[in-house]
């Protein structure tokens, strides 16, 4: 569990993660931010579903991918916070576009 | 020395597809085959099945193609069975997207071509935007409509090319790999294929070597003058899965990637990718479908097309070198059931069916 | 920022940024693009605003940064920091996005000064959450004042020792370390020790900071020649092996290091000739004196061409500078030589050291070539060791066939946490050396590039169309 070791005098800015609203440090990365709240498995893998964490921290993994303000596959460790953001965890595929599988079944 | 009844040069998706055919005839047969970084067409394919597009102006090729397409579940269903891989073969029927109105019209009078040509063995509808909007979900308003023939299909060329090789090896083939062949000396009826240290003795040669096959065939008395069209691909991350049926230009893959092409750019030995084609292409895929705006590319590739002259395959024997087959063709993935199926069986009769007449280099010759 | 620079440099850890101020000094138009938000590369980062309240966590040596920062932000060059450079092609045109938007620029000269990243530790349960890099527990230290209370560090390497240094410091919990460092390395880097005494700050801080761990009474678990991480949905125990016996140590965090490699992503990517480092155990940009690489015009400085760590970095960056005002004719050839001859001096001192620490640091081959047919090599698409052996044995000479065969490097990661452990597996398989296996074709975009951007990305050729 990560825990604030003796932070610098920081603004602090509102984000949402999923229904949950957070203060946290201006400055941190949205990958902080996750591991400061404990939150430890960020997404789920596309191929086989497996929880994922972030690991590098230095945008070279793609494996904090999170959905921030809607927009799916974001890097946590590469985004900064800002006033207002959403942040949501990833299920599997960027979810965009129509539903093919929801589009199998026609209404009329 | 070794000592085979037939030896394929080139381990791409046609060299392979003809060896894993020969080897379930129960020929002991040896694919030869280059390094890690060939130049291989099948990695920058774009994994359709496509009946529609082939043999406008050339009812032979057409055919073949129809016959190919037509053989896919069986080869599919082989492939899975003998090997374990999934080629991710589904034929829902394609689509070839028009954007505007002019294309719309060009594209209409091809395939009522194509139709009167193949004497209506080929099958195609003209949907216009609506229509085509109820078959493929969040289409842009940019289509106009597009042709959809029930013909066409796709598959993971990848897998293709992986199945294919695990299925000759599972039948007793074997291979020489990093092998890239100096020298083929015909005599007395056989073959020396000198190919990285060794020396391989064929009974039967077919070359399959893509680009290398306009080097490779005169060495056999054949003809194969073929240039290299480069090709581009992007890649997107994996997304939900939101289009079934393939289009010429934007395909999704079972896993939920994305590709998207495709480019035809006369460039030489350069399989790079540039700016302005990937531009282009993301233009093209992004009118078709606007949400995939929001979608992130993870790879881009270039590969090169083996093309002849006029875009048609050249399969040919030897006349002066008999036992001496090539095979050059772009769609070898569509053709895979055919250069598996079909060809081995020629190959091992000792002649090309007369129907196959229309496929031969001597077309090229100045009369 | 300018459509066209006459030196481009992409990287602002200490190679980019020394670049950068030679290049200010003799007047040359210059743009450095950073991914980052401030300067500082990795080793630097956050420098200029760290996030601890408490300076001397972080060691002296950190600080050494915020100069090279402060020259940066004031030397004249265009400094741009948030940009993702997501292509340089060999005629040095350069796709970069910054802000959203996607642009080509070009340049007569250009550095790749993109540095170092972990090299993999494939191990049974690396991918499970909690189970980070030690470079992370860094980043997270230095930016954000965040520390694992009760970690494991596990592995072998110098920034292993100064992260969990730099925990105790911080008055963190370190569970444990437990050192892969093989028995048999200390004996072979004695042979090396002359070099190293030459240098012997490195040898006194190495010294220190395992002395400082141990003072602090954290377990120093040497000759650990087995790791596997264990959880379900995130990593709850660390099982390791000294001989025959699993012994197992409770832990909610792990970080796992086995030392740096080049980051060769771009490098490749623009074609860049590269050769195999046994020493090293990695693949690095060919380069000549002057940093430029087999492709006109693109240098490479830093760890990028060889690990050397950040001093080194910094005067290989300044040299790479002068050979690219030289090529540009800002300078002639004894200006050139006059300006690199302290670097190069330096240079070499900072190299001394290299042998004993590659010898001493190398990472066992049970740690880089699996041997569990289960540990997963390819984290994007989840190839294991099993699947690239199958792959192997149906005629995949290389790293590329492997790609086609089993996806394997297919995923938005582009082969930077498998690349290695690719090339080293099929060399294994194969019985080949690696130099011969080669590693993954590199194309552009090296970085996930939205399509919206692409689409709209203005090129002279596209816009005419």
């Amino acid at each position: 569990m990560f825990t604030n070791i003796g932070i610098r005098d920081r603004d602090f800015v509102r984000v949402i993660f999923e229904d949950q609203e957070i203060m946290v440090p201006q400055g941190h990365t949205v990958a902080a931010v996750l591991l400061a709240e404990g939150i430890r498995s960020c997404r789920e893998t596309p191929v086989s579903g497996a929880p994922r964490g972030p690991y590098c921290m230095m945008g070279i993994c793609f494996e904090c991918l999170v959905v921030i303000d809607g927009e799916p596959n974001q890097q946590a460790c590469m985004r900064h916070v800002r006033e207002g953001m959403s942040i949501e965890r990833q299920h599997g595929v960027a979810q965009i576009g129509p539903d093919a599988n929801a589009a199998q079944d026609p209404a009329e | 020395m070794l000592n085979c009844d037939a030896a394929v040069v080139g381990g791409g998706v046609v060299g392979a597809a003809i060896a894993y055919g020969l080897a379930e005839l129960k020929l002991d047969t040896i694919l030869i085959d280059e390094g890690d970084v060939a130049f291989r067409a099948a990695r920058g394919n774009f994994g359709l099945v496509w009946v529609q597009s082939k043999g406008i102006g050339c009812p032979p090729y057409s055919s073949l193609t129809r016959r190919s397409a037509d053989n896919w579940p069986r080869l599919a269903a082989q492939v899975k069975e003998v090997t374990g891989v999934d080629l991710a073969y589904g034929r829902q029927g394609g689509v070839h997207l028009c954007l505007g109105e002019q294309e719309f019209k060009e594209r209409s009078a091809l395939m009522k071509q194509l139709k009167a040509e193949t004497e209506g063995h080929f099958q195609f509808e003209m949907l216009d935007h609506r229509t085509l909007s109820e078959l493929l979900p969040g289409l842009g308003q940019d289509v106009v409509g597009g042709s959809y023939s029930s013909l066409d299909g796709h598959a993971n060329p990848l897998f293709l090319l992986r199945g294919l090789h695990a299925g000759f090896r599972e039948r007793a083939g074997r291979a020489l790999i990093n092998a890239p062949v100096h020298r083929i000396r015909p005599h007395g009826g056989v073959f020396d294929v000198e190919a990285g240290n060794e020396t391989v003795r064929a009974q039967k040669l077919v070359l399959a070597a893509g680009l290398a096959n306009a080097k490779l065939a005169p060495e056999v008395g054949l003809r194969v003058p073929v240039h290299p069209l480069r090709g581009q691909i992007l890649v997107s991350e994996k997304v939900r899965s939101f289009l079934r049926i393939p289009t010429l230009h934007v395909r999704q893959t079972s896993e939920g990637s994305v590709l998207m092409g495709d480019s035809h750019e006369d460039v030489g030995f350069d399989d790079g990718t540039r700016p302005d084609i990937m531009v282009e292409i993301a233009r093209r895929a992004t009118r078709a479908f606007p949400f995939l705006r929001s979608a992130r590319i993870v790879r881009a590739w270039g590969a090169l097309r083996v093309m002849t002259p006029d875009g048609i395959p050249i399969y040919d024997q030897s006349a002066s070198c008999p036992g001496a087959f090539c095979a050059s063709a772009h769609s070898g993935i569509t053709l895979a059931a055919t250069h598996a199926f079909d060809f081995p069986r020629w190959i091992v009769a000792g002649e090309l069916p007369p129907e196959l007449g229309a496929f031969s280099a001597r077309r090229f010759d100045v009369h | 920022m300018k459509s066209h620079y006459q030196l481009a440099i992409v990287g602002a850890g200490p190679a980019g940024m020394a670049a950068a101020a030679a290049a200010a000094e003799c007047g040359a138009t210059s743009v450095v693009f950073d991914e980052q938000p401030a300067p500082g590369g990795q080793i630097y980062r956050a420098v200029e605003t760290p996030a601890a309240v408490d300076r001397a966590i972080l060691g002296v040596d950190y600080w050494r940064g915020a100069e090279l920062a402060k020259t940066l932000r004031d030397c004249g060059v265009d400094y741009v920091p948030g940009a993702t450079v997501w292509q340089v092609s060999p005629t040095r045109e350069i796709g970069v996005t910054v802000d959203g938007t996607a642009m080509l620029i070009t340049a007569d000269q250009v550095i790749v000064a993109t540095g170092a990243l972990e090299r993999p530790f494939p191990v049974p349960g690396w991918t499970l959450p909690s189970v980070m890099t030690a470079g992370s527990a860094q980043v997270l230290l230095k930016s954000a004042a965040l520390a694992a209370d009760g970690a494991v560090f596990a592995g072998t390497g110098p920034l292993l020792y100064l992260v969990a240094w730099q925990y105790v410091q911080a008055g963190v919990a370190v569970k444990a370390v437990l050192d892969t460092t093989p028995i048999s390395n200390y004996f072979r880097a004695t042979r090396h020790l002359a070099g190293a005494l030459r240098a012997p700050q490195y040898l006194m801080k190495g010294i220190r900071l395992l002395r400082g761990i141990k003072k602090a009474g954290v377990p120093l678990i040497r000759g650990v020649r087995d790791l596997r991480m264990r959880g379900d949905d995130a990593v709850s125990a660390v099982e390791y092996r000294r001989g025959h016996d699993w012994q197992r140590i409770e832990a909610d965090q792990v970080f796992l290091h086995q030392g740096v490699v080049p980051n060769v992503n771009l490098s490749y990517s623009i074609g860049c000739r590269h050769t195999w480092n046994e020493a090293q155990l990695c693949w690095q940009a060919t380069t000549d004196s002057w940093g430029e690489s087999t492709v006109e015009g693109v240098a490479i400085a830093g760890d990028g061409a060889g690990i050397n760590g950040a001093l080194a970095a910094e005067y290989q960056g300044r040299i790479a500078a002068l050979g690219a005002l030289y090529r540009l004719g800002t300078i002639d050839a004894d200006e050139r030589a006059r300006r690199a001859a302290p670097a190069r001096a330096a240079l070499a001192a900072e190299r001394r050291i290299r042998p004993f620490l590659e010898t001493l640091y190398r990472p066992p081959k049970y740690f880089r070539v699996p041997p569990d047919d289960q540990t997963v090599v390819c984290r994007c698409e989840e190839v294991d060791v099993a699947a690239i052996r199958k792959a192997v044995a149906v005629g995949c000479v290389g790293p590329n066939q492997l790609k086609s065969f089993s996806r394997c490097g297919m995923g938005p990661c582009q082969g930077r946490l498998c690349g290695l452990t690719v090339s080293e597996l099929i060399a294994d398989f194969t019985d080949l050396p690696v130099s011969e296996i080669g590693y993954y074709r590199l194309r552009p975009p090296i970085k996930p590039l939205l399509l919206a951007e692409l689409a709209e990305l203005q090129t002279p050729a596209a816009s005419d169309r």
